[in-house]
């Protein structure tokens, strides 16, 4: 982080965007501290293998349904695992699914919309009219369709979750096209006769980082709570392996005999939901060229 | 402004027509012989035939469409599978509910949203705005799942003070009707409270600035007249219309939320049916929702158009 900053001289009269942007999102707490929730799952979730911990799948009929102790800080499930152990598993999957969906839904919808942005007439009709279509249809009841016809696993639900989200960066990605294709520099480019595609890559391309970064980061968080809610109607992770949704279908099922089965699966999710908002939401600020 | 109405209506159909293509293929996709799915144990192959013919199978694909496209022009959403209901009588059935949740949350979401937007616009920069701000951005990062499980444990469980599931008609026992309502109404209710909140704020932080506001100050209107009658009114505006397209978050979150509080409603219709595998339901949910949705964004739009002076003299 302080190596970008220290690259550019504080004398120097024209600050570069990205400096600027750093100084302000590193003077924001909020944004720190969603920053620092994020790191804080990514870290347990690659660290779950080396962590002494319990195997998240060990059963034990001794210890079925037990509050937190010291033994079991969290407690334990309906069939006697290390609720804490599966929590940390489970970060694994509930991240992994908000990246790679949201993954999914950039290299699908960034492309389009560059495509559609750029060449404008009847591509852009076609592009523009699907895109209106896919978000006709309210992201979650998409998802879960598209999860239903794909049959429920994680990956499935990843794809799903990811394709549901994407026309957003189609769309996000198209208007800031627009608004910076009749700039002279792109029309410069086009005057010395670069190929289209260079100029997308190289000229257009930067101008839509910034935006899709700030939405992809808060709809990082809206991906986790879509791969939780499918997880929980059965459509995400497939048991024995551990996924904070799933956790949370069987916890509502032993609701007032281990109510702590349902306390954490959610907390977690809340949180890591929470950090990825705080972070969006700070980046948004700090990217926004309007303000200084 | 009728013209304009229909420019819309213009743009909405090709948009329909799209998600019906969508719906289609997605449903040619699935793998497996649908007659034999119908058939059941059925594997006479007269019988295959007979199904294969009435259902069309032996078409061209395109020519399938255009009969399931006719057919639901007329109201025929199919058959469901489980029930051999028609798809339109389920969803006719089951609607009503859901929209009495959404009202419920609607009305919850509005009682938090406006009053903490303003609050936090009017105190910008102090404690209030934060914790406002810090609340509104934990709605919107509760899983409201996960919010109706703990409500359900808190309320229902402990204090034993409201049903933890159920449904009742409002017209049969209006009173059961609303104390069942309430939890599933206020989990569904705090996302949009969240949001509505953050529009509110922002909407009067810009009103706020206006002219017309110092002008409202400089003749010595009373600060709280200044911020109802002045801001808030102008403010009012982008708030009505976000409210019309929140519509389709409130579909999308009546599914989770009527399956924490078993409501029989339109979500737990889609539950249900993709866990029989009743695509037939699952696509007039679709299409509904999606027709639901696009609808909503022309009431958007056609608010937007009335509730502005400066727009009305366009017309």
């Amino acid at each position: 982080m302080s190596a970008v900053i220290s690259t550019v001289e504080p004398a120097e009269e024209t600050v570069r965007p990205e400096s600027r942007a750093w100084k302000k999102l590193k003077a924001s707490k909020s944004a720190l501290l969603g920053f620092a929730i994020v790191a804080f799952f990514i870290g347990i979730a690659v660290a779950a293998p080396i962590l002494p911990i319990a195997d998240p799948a060990a059963t034990s009929w001794s210890v079925v349904r037990k509050a937190p102790s010291a033994v079991h800080w969290l407690g334990t499930d309906e069939i006697g695992r290390d609720i804490l152990s599966r929590m940390i598993w489970g970060a694994q999957a509930s991240l992994m699914a908000g990246v790679v969906s949201v993954l999914i839904a950039v290299l699908v919808g960034v492309p389009f919309g560059l495509i559609s942005g750029y060449f404008g007439g009847w591509i852009d009709q076609v592009i523009s009219r699907i895109t209106d279509a896919l978000l006709a249809t309210p992201f979650l009841i998409l998802a879960i369709a598209l999860a239903a016809f794909l049959g429920p696993s994680l990956t499935n639900a990843m794809i799903a979750i990811g394709l549901s989200a994407m026309p957003i960066f189609v769309r996000l990605t198209r208007g800031q096209v627009l608004s910076v294709k009749t700039e002279d520099y792109v029309e410069g480019a086009r005057a010395v006769g670069l190929a289209h595609f260079a100029i997308m890559a190289r000229y257009i391309l930067p101008n839509v980082f910034a935006p899709v970064l700030v939405q992809a980061t808060l709809t990082v968080a809206t991906a986790i709570i879509a791969e939780a809610s499918l997880s929980f109607l059965g459509l995400g992770q497939q048991p024995p392996a551990p996924s904070w949704g799933s956790m949370l279908n069987v916890a509502k099922n032993f609701m007032t005999q281990a109510p702590w089965m349902a306390w954490w699966p959610g907390a977690a999710i809340f949180l890591v939901v929470l950090g990825f908002n705080l972070l969006g939401d700070g980046l948004r600020d700090a990217l926004d060229p309007r303000e200084t | 402004m009728l013209s304009y109405i229909a420019r819309r209506l213009v743009i909405a159909v090709p948009t329909l027509i799209l998600v019906s293509v969508f719906v289609f293929v997605l449903q040619k996709l699935l793998p497996g012989d649908p007659a034999l799915v119908l058939a059941g144990e059925e594997r006479d192959p007269e019988v295959l035939e007979f199904i294969r013919e009435k259902y069309r199978l032996n078409d061209p694909v395109i020519y399938q469409y255009f009969h399931w496209m006719k057919a639901m022009l007329q109201g025929d959403l199919g058959i469901s599978l489980r029930t051999q209901q028609p798809v339109a009588t389920l969803i006719a059935d089951k609607l009503p509910v859901t929209i009495q949740l959404a009202i419920m949350a609607m009305v919850i979401a509005f009682a938090i949203g406006i009053p903490a937007g303003i609050l936090s616009a009017v105190h910008k920069g102090t404690a209030v705005d934060y914790i406002a701000n810090f609340i509104a951005l934990s709605g919107l990062s509760i899983p409201n799942f996960w919010l109706g499980i703990m409500l359900i444990l808190l309320v229902s469980v402990q204090l034993g003070w409201l049903p933890a599931s159920g449904y009742e008609s409002p017209f049969t026992d209006p009173v059961k009707s609303l104390q069942t309502m309430i939890m599933p109404g206020f989990v569904l209710g705090t996302a949009l409270a969240a949001t509505l909140m953050r529009h509110t704020r922002s909407a009067m932080l810009g009103v706020m600035k206006a002219d017309y506001i110092r002008t409202a100050r400089a003749k010595g209107v009373l600060e709280n007249a200044v911020i109802i009658k002045h801001a808030f009114r102008n403010a009012l505006l982008p708030i009505v219309t976000l409210s019309a397209l929140l519509f389709g978050e409130l579909l999308a979150g009546a599914v989770l939320t009527e399956q924490i509080f078993t409501i029989p409603g339109f979500g737990k219709l889609i539950v249900d049916a993709v866990f029989t595998r009743d695509y037939a339901v699952v696509q007039g949910i679709v299409m509904c929702t999606a027709a639901g949705f696009i609808l909503m964004n022309l009431i958007a739009d056609v608010l937007y158009f009335l509730l502005n002076p400066r727009m009305r003299s366009s017309l």
